[in-house]
């Protein structure tokens, strides 16, 4: 077979995705856990680590820069070094919504929690599962688990919404909680835009295989398209 | 499906007014081409021998008017020799034939009486290595096709001019018409040679590696001017230089070698679809460098 030291270099670069998506996996779990047990020892290392994060997005973005001045790909390795220039995008951005919430716990401190959080540390867990999967995914170029990874954002809407409906409830009841409700709705955002952005992993994965670029739409916009 | 006889508005003649083609006929049943246009050439079935080797087997496609189109494939795959079938030049090498058909204005190329020198004037070519006449001037090189027809004195004059600006060549040469053609550097030649096929304003001009014997200056102004004729001309180029042919062309043909060593075509479609979505996978293995 033909260019070993391409495939090599295409293989590494892979490999350096990986590690990037490993990396976020990891702010998300970390910023949650740091959420959910006010540990804020574990939030500043959260964001200290988002320094690292952005890094490899730039060492990677020029890995795939330099491949394609030098080997000029075609066809799928082409779509390969495209998809995985928009995916580091999207991991670095996931990573800053981690550090977010890192920062969130920060403000919050040591204020009376509203209640054990549950459906944010499920919305994180969601996050995590889907991202492990796309990431998959993108290694095996395979559209149709792309597909089913990015249909279960809809899963995570709806657990915002829920949090988001709980979290007005206790506004609506007491005004004194509306500074922590509001943070805590900025964290459920942010796991929300996540899940967003490996929707947009997914995305790129389906142009990988196929290329062709499609949106992939949630629950509520395909229901609609059917009827 | 019958070919539909329509009313020609042009037919080219001879400089002493004979027609050159028979009236134009297009054949209802060529397939849809995406600018709705007939195609400049129609190929099918086409095969093609050198003696008892067969170099090509079983070519359809259809060539788009005033665009470029690219015939990429390893070595050995027969580009080149269903380049030379195109204009009859396959067939001056000794021992070599071609069957099949090939329509230029809808009519078939290889029917008995029809004079391949006059094909050759309407399908022009470029060859890989550029050949200007050696003992010509400049200006004589690009007039030769010209006097060659009896075109009088102030139309060749005005030609040469014409066909050097569209070869992007004038003025690097208007001040020295009459030097020796030998005497332009290898780029510069193979821009004139460009201007000498043109002069006789062919419709459709076959180019075979015109810029592989070129630096990658002189490589580029070869695109440009690629670029800018197909404004004028239909363009059907091979090349081994994939990045060339996906910079330059709308649309790539796709050759590879059969088991039987004869030459087949594997796929053909928009260029920007071959380089990022081949649906063969011949196609994908060999753009990718796995093959070839």
């Amino acid at each position: 077979m033909g260019r070993e030291t391409f495939q090599r270099s295409l293989n590494d670069l892979q490999d350096n995705v990986l590690v990037m998506g490993s990396m976020v996996h990891q702010a998300i779990q970390r910023s949650t856990t740091a959420l959910k047990t006010r540990d804020l020892r574990l939030a500043g290392a959260v964001i200290a680590d988002d320094e690292a994060i952005n890094e490899e997005r730039f060492r990677i973005e020029e890995q795939c820069l330099l491949l394609i001045a030098t080997q000029a790909p075609m066809a799928t390795d082409l779509r390969r070094l495209a998809a995985a220039l928009n995916i580091v995008t999207d991991l670095e951005r996931m990573a800053d919504h981690a550090a977010g919430n890192a920062r969130i716990t920060i403000i919050i401190g040591n204020e009376p929690p509203l209640k054990p959080l549950i459906d944010i540390p499920r919305m994180a867990e969601v996050c995590g599962e889907m991202l492990n999967a796309a990431l998959d995914a993108f290694v095996a170029a395979d559209s149709q688990k792309a597909y089913q990874i990015a249909y279960r954002d809809d899963e995570v809407d709806q657990l915002y919404d829920q949090v988001y409906r709980e979290l007005l409830t206790f506004m609506m009841a007491d005004p004194s909680t509306i500074n922590h409700a509001t943070h805590l709705l900025w964290a459920a955002h942010n796991l929300e835009r996540i899940a967003d952005r490996i929707t947009n992993i997914c995305e790129r994965v389906v142009f990988l295989s196929t290329g062709r670029m499609a949106e992939i739409k949630g629950q509520t916009a395909r229901a609609y398209d059917n009827s | 499906m019958t070919p539909t006889e329509v009313e020609p508005t042009t037919i080219r003649q001879e400089a002493n007014g004979t027609p050159l083609l028979r009236p134009l006929t297009i054949n209802a049943a060529a397939e849809a081409l995406p600018s709705t246009e007939a195609p400049a050439l129609s190929v099918r079935d086409l095969q093609a021998w050198y003696g008892s080797f067969q170099a090509l087997k079983g070519i359809n496609i259809q060539i788009a008017p005033r665009q470029i189109t690219a015939l990429i494939g390893p070595s050995g795959c027969g580009k080149s020799t269903f380049l030379r079938c195109l204009n009859r030049m396959h067939e001056v090498i000794p021992g070599a034939r071609a069957t099949g058909e090939v329509l230029f204005e809808g009519q078939s190329i290889y029917a008995p009486g029809i004079n391949p020198v006059l094909i050759r004037r309407h399908i022009g070519m470029v060859f890989q290595k550029a050949n200007p006449f050696p003992t010509k001037s400049i200006f004589e090189n690009v007039a030769s096709g010209l006097r060659i027809q009896g075109a009088p004195k102030a139309m060749i004059a005005e030609r040469v001019e014409r066909s050097l600006h569209q070869a992007a060549l004038w003025d690097e040469v208007k001040d020295k018409l009459h030097q020796p053609a030998t005497s332009l550097s290898g780029g510069q030649q193979q821009r004139l040679c460009l201007a000498r096929a043109v002069a006789v304003e062919p419709e459709i001009v076959l180019m075979d590696e015109p810029a592989s014997a070129l630096d990658p200056i002189a490589t580029l102004k070869i695109e440009e001017l690629m670029m800018q004729l197909k404004q004028h001309y239909t363009i059907i180029v091979v090349t081994h230089n994939m990045q060339q042919a996906a910079r330059v062309s709308d649309t790539t043909g796709v050759f590879m070698v059969r088991p039987d060593r004869a030459g087949e075509l594997v796929e053909v479609g928009p260029t920007r679809q071959i380089f990022t979505n081949p649906q063969d996978s011949r196609t994908e293995a060999y753009i990718t460098g796995r093959i070839g």
